[in-house]
């Protein structure tokens, strides 16, 4: 009896390749612990198999769950990470690699893991090239702004819808109509927002010297606390605390299509003398402009966004076009760290620009006289992350 | 035709016509729609992050702490609940200044955050994807990747702000500055054609759903 098992056993091995292997699974390196990747010896007999199926053995948990498949027989990785099955850094997960047949029927598992945990790394080292782009970035603000602060003057060329703000806050002043500034529709993650909130200070504070009054709608309460904060502060730099109104600051409400509406009758209303849209806007970036428009505003726009850009082109006065919004809050204050801020911009985008020049012919020489794409890949290695 | 007999139609089609309404001037009936849009909106959100926000990350996670005695996962959830609940303070005249710490907290965090994702997707691929890497002179698009190389560096003279717009700078910047015309013009002709096709959405809703005119 005992000769006919293990003589069926070798004809199973003989006849159908073995179907067990070694499942290997290593952690994923440079993550915070939420990935796995799983290896697996593909059976001799790859032919029967239309795809694997990846179980996964949870701790405390008596099944094991479904976590993913492989429908390529002939590929033996699989990366565990699929937020509906999340890893645990520090937890031990044990898997088994199921193969199915054409027939939809799963056959004999290839095995099962050890049981291993996901580790996660404290650096991510696939984004070593981000960390010297920011160290420079940051020894170059470093070094002008030391610079500014010497005293010594640094130029920045005429921005044509900043010289314009001092004559439509005049006007706002000579009609006695309020000036109306919508920073945005973004959050305070948007760098546009930040630009937005930096102009939103020395235009605050020359409404408050002409003792005009400013309207400024906001979407996100988190935006509209801080903007709130920045306009009392300019009234108070201006010297005219007792002028703030602290309604002229409110909040409207989330929904992009309702503050919209709402703003939109606030200009009819109101009739605003002077319209400033900066910041992030989205599709009523041409509902908005196109309203102030019609009352006759003059509207000075700028966002980085490039697809509304157009609008406000088409429908303001003056536009901001993309980082000439960043730029801006230093041609306005002259504030020596601003200043100081948009050189080391300009730096960085000099680099960029030498960089692209000289890659791009370094590039077309390799492949052009000596027909390798060896320089393409080191391109490639350096700005992919 | 066939008339909607659906009180929701109906009451959809009444609020798209006050709301272009406004293309003839304000009026009383936009009025209307406007404040009941805010006013909906406003409460929708309220009850969104009243459930989603207040409950699922602060509520909940302090109850299974308490009941784990998770001494840290406690902490980890009270640190921010009273980090956001010092926005609060705006309501006291006295101590409206507590204010302040959450906004540095706010603005410190965001700047922070966006700088990597900043520097990786408006630095480095799209430096990548200018670069040549190959010129055919008989592909057409190989030409078009020198055009968007000269576009490139040209629009990046335009916004150099510490060198004086003339000469060499000044004219590269002016080609420069047609580039980005060109650009907008093709991405406003491309919005308005969604913007149309909107439009489009709605008639059909008043002309369809609501009226039955066109089938």
């Amino acid at each position: 009896m005992k000769f006919l098992t293990l003589f069926g056993i070798l004809f199973l091995i003989i006849q159908g390749g073995s179907l067990y292997s070694e499942i290997v699974v290593e952690d994923v390196p440079n993550d915070a612990g939420e990935a796995l990747m799983i290896t697996w010896d593909l059976p001799d007999d790859v032919g029967n198999i239309s795809m694997y199926r990846i179980y996964r053995l949870d701790p405390g948990a008596e099944d094991y769950i479904l976590v993913g498949k492989v429908e390529n027989p002939n590929v033996n990785v699989f990366v565990d990470h699929d937020p509906r099955y999340p890893l645990h850094a520090g937890t031990e997960f044990v898997y088994k690699i199921v193969p199915v047949d054409f027939s939809q029927n799963e056959v004999e598992s290839l095995g099962t893991s050890l049981a291993v945990s996901p580790v996660a790394q404290l650096f991510n080292f696939n984004k070593v090239n981000s960390l010297i782009a920011t160290l420079f970035v940051f020894a170059a603000l470093i070094f002008f702004l030391n610079y500014a602060k010497t005293g010594k003057g640094l130029f920045i060329r005429k921005i044509a819808g900043l010289d314009a703000l001092d004559e439509a806050v005049g006007r706002a002043t000579e009609m006695g109509k309020p000036v109306l500034y919508v920073p945005g529709l973004s959050t305070m993650s948007d760098v546009a927002t930040i630009a937005s909130i930096n102009i939103l200070g020395p235009v605050a504070k020359k409404v408050a010297e002409y003792e005009t009054k400013i309207l400024v709608p906001n979407r996100d309460p988190i935006v509209y606390t801080i903007v709130h904060e920045v306009v009392k502060e300019s009234y108070l730099e201006a010297g005219r605390p007792d002028a703030f109104d602290t309604d002229q600051v409110f909040f409207v409400s989330q929904q992009q299509f309702a503050f919209v509406a709402a703003v939109n009758g606030l200009m009819m209303r109101e009739k605003p003398a002077t319209n400033l849209f900066l910041g992030m806007f989205w599709a009523e970036s041409l509902l908005m402009a196109e309203t102030g428009n019609i009352t006759g505003a003059i509207q000075i726009a700028g966002t980085d966004s490039v697809t509304q850009l157009p609008f406000f082109i088409t429908a303001c006065d003056y536009t901001l076009i993309g980082e000439e919004l960043y730029a801006a809050s230093a041609y306005l204050s002259r504030d020596p760290i601003l200043v100081g801020s948009v050189k080391a911009q300009d730096l960085e985008k000099a680099i960029i620009l030498f960089l692209m020049i000289a890659c791009s012919i370094i590039s077309l020489i390799a492949v052009l006289a000596f027909n390798t794409y060896a320089f393409n890949q080191v391109i490639s290695a350096i700005f992919s992350f | 035709m066939s008339i909607s007999t659906n009180l929701w139609v109906w009451l959809a089609a009444f609020l798209t016509l006050t709301i272009y309404s406004f293309l003839y001037k304000d009026n009383i009936m936009y009025k209307f729609a406007e404040h009941l849009f805010v006013g909906a909106s406003v409460g929708w959100s309220i009850a969104i992050i009243w459930h989603l926000t207040v409950f699922q990350y602060i509520i909940d996670p302090i109850k299974e702490a308490v009941l784990n005695k998770d001494v840290l996962g406690f902490i980890l959830v009270l640190v921010p609940t009273i980090i956001g609940l010092m926005y609060f303070s705006r309501f006291s005249r006295s101590k409206g200044w507590i204010a302040r710490w959450p906004i540095a907290v706010t603005m410190g965090y965001y700047t922070g955050i966006s700088i990597t994702p900043s520097i990786e997707t408006n630095i480095f691929k799209q430096v990548e994807g200018t670069i040549l890497t190959s010129f055919n002179p008989g592909s057409l698009g190989s030409w078009w990747a020198l055009l968007l190389l000269v576009g490139v560096v040209t629009t990046l003279f335009y916004f150099f702000f510490s060198v004086k717009h003339a000469g060499f700078v000044g004219r590269t910047a002016k080609v420069g500055i047609w580039f980005v015309m060109i650009a907008f013009g093709a991405s406003f002709g491309y919005t308005v054609m969604a913007r149309v096709s909107l439009l489009i959405g709605r008639i059909q809703f008043l002309l369809h759903d609501w009226l039955g005119i066109i089938k």
